[in-house]
């Protein structure tokens, strides 16, 4: 079957680029996902949003993202609610050390025009009161941050690319390509044959896995995260409260649970998305430490899920000079629900060969191969 | 003041499937005509079998309603991937383990 434009992936990135490249003008795009609506790492991901990063890129990503998401159920004439809670984030330092990298971290942000403040314990108490006074030393703390629900963010690109006359066929695998000078000439899935003149590659965990299949290498690798999910309770806490020493995010949606989530240093490479007595365990002890209130919740369910890791942590949305009309969005470390928007818009650009919204140098996956000192993202739980 | 319990059941907005979610067999009819006919994608998009019951309750119902609606035998509709806990532990307890 012909196509234009055919995406690997109907996660938030492959939505949001079925959205913006529809948006320009493109036509003949079709979307496919090897399992259910959001099967993958955007059904199962925390969906904080945060602008408050340690490398400006991040800071720039994240602050475009968060004004679309602020406008996003008009832009894209949603008829459901995407549920965004813009409440803040509320980082914890736990160490002076750490304070000291956080203040360094507020300069930045306010440079590019991001709100965050550097608060004394004090001020964070009033923030979240059931915070425990001894779990940490001072925080930052940033208004616009928030969390959004996954399903209904996804689902509402999906509608407006829906409406612009993209196609979507869930439960169907991309299983081979085939290539010929520099090009992809088929796509084989497991209910078709697709010849598209372009190929996006938004497979998430797999995406490397999907390269591999157009002859590109790209030096990502996945690896599970697990999250837990509490029993609804009345509002008790506005902002995501998060610490990157203590390995913790802990957030309460509007439905009134709360989600909290750390990660595993020990785990292993690879596509397994197991939940284990383990994190159970160390997710409730390092809960109860540093809000002991929480402890009287009872834990509902449990879930892992996908982050495809970069080298520097950082994502790679760019064109491959191995393949002509082949283009990855993949690598976001954890972050590619948050940063979907751009990843979208500006993936369309570099797909339309227009100017791009932010210097897309730094996206490059040419970056690991042809620059040494990359610039390694550390405010990553 | 008379109720109509007749009437009253005929209306699908007061028809709960999921008591957990407080999710309507209207709310389920219009997520179908969507395009969302599998449990897995009724789960995100209603929240049905996300409630502390764990689809105990509605998984059995949407999953007679989907075979219904798709005209389809009852054992090609998939039930949901079923999570741990298999029932709700407090996190003090969790903490606490086996000490207690």
């Amino acid at each position: 079957m012909k196509k234009n434009v055919l995406i690997i992936g109907a996660g938030i990135s492959g939505v949001s680029i079925a959205y913006n490249l529809a948006k320009k003008g493109v036509q003949d795009i079709h979307v496919v996902d090897k399992g259910h609506f959001t099967s993958g790492a955007t059904g199962r991901c925390g969906a904080g949003v945060r602008a408050q990063w340690a490398t400006p890129l991040n800071c720039q990503l994240a602050k475009m993202s968060i004004d679309f998401f602020e406008h996003a159920k008009e832009i894209l004439e949603y008829d459901g609610e995407i549920e965004f809670k813009q409440e803040g984030y509320l980082i914890l330092a736990t160490t002076e050390a750490e304070a000291r990298q956080f203040k360094d971290n507020v300069k930045l942000q306010n440079s590019m025009g991001i709100p965050s403040k550097y608060l004394s314990k004090e001020e964070a108490l009033n923030i979240v009161p059931h915070l425990n006074p001894e779990a940490f030393v001072a925080a930052t703390f940033c208004g616009i941050d928030g969390h959004l629900n996954p399903f209904k963010m996804t689902d509402a690109y999906m509608q407006a690319a829906k409406r612009l006359g993209v196609t979507f066929s869930f439960f169907e695998e991309v299983i081979a390509m085939t290539t010929s000078n520099h090009r992809i000439t088929s796509v084989k899935t497991t209910t078709e044959t697709y010849e598209p003149n372009i190929v996006v590659d938004a497979a998430g965990g797999y995406s490397q896995e999907i390269g591999a299949m157009a002859g590109v290498t790209i030096p990502v690798y996945s690896e599970n995260h697990q999250i837990l999910a509490t029993e609804p309770i009345e509002k008790m806490q506005g902002p995501m409260v998060m610490s990157f020493s203590k390995n913790i995010y802990c957030q309460q949606v509007p439905h009134g649970s709360f989600l909290m989530g750390r990660s595993d240093p020990f785990v292993e490479k690879g596509h397994q998305i197991q939940s284990s007595w383990q994190f159970l365990d160390e997710m409730a002890k390092t809960a109860t430490h540093i809000m002991p209130l929480l402890g009287k919740l009872r834990v509902v369910r449990q879930w892992g899920g996908s982050y495809n890791m970069s080298p520097d942590r950082q994502p790679i949305i760019s064109g491959t000079e191995d393949v002509d009309g082949f283009y990855i969005a993949c690598g976001f470390s954890g972050h590619g629900f948050m940063l979907a928007p751009i990843t979208g818009l500006l993936l369309s650009e570099i797909i339309l060969k227009e100017p791009t919204s932010v210097d897309v140098t730094t996206l490059d996956i040419k970056r690991f191969t042809h620059q040494k000192d990359i610039n390694i993202e550390k405010s990553v739980v | 003041m008379i109720l109509r319990p007749s009437n009253h059941m005929n209306d699908k907005n007061n028809i709960i499937i999921c008591r957990c979610e407080d999710v309507t067999l209207a709310e389920l009819d219009a997520a179908i005509d969507k395009g969302f006919t599998n449990l897995e994608d009724l789960k995100r998009v209603l929240r049905v079998g996300m409630g502390p019951c764990q689809a105990n309750t509605c998984g059995h119902l949407i999953q007679m309603h989907l075979a219904a609606r798709l005209k389809k035998p009852i054992e090609e509709i998939k039930k949901q991937q079923a999570r741990p806990l298999l029932m709700g532990v407090t996190l003090n307890d969790i903490v606490d383990g086996l000490d207690k």
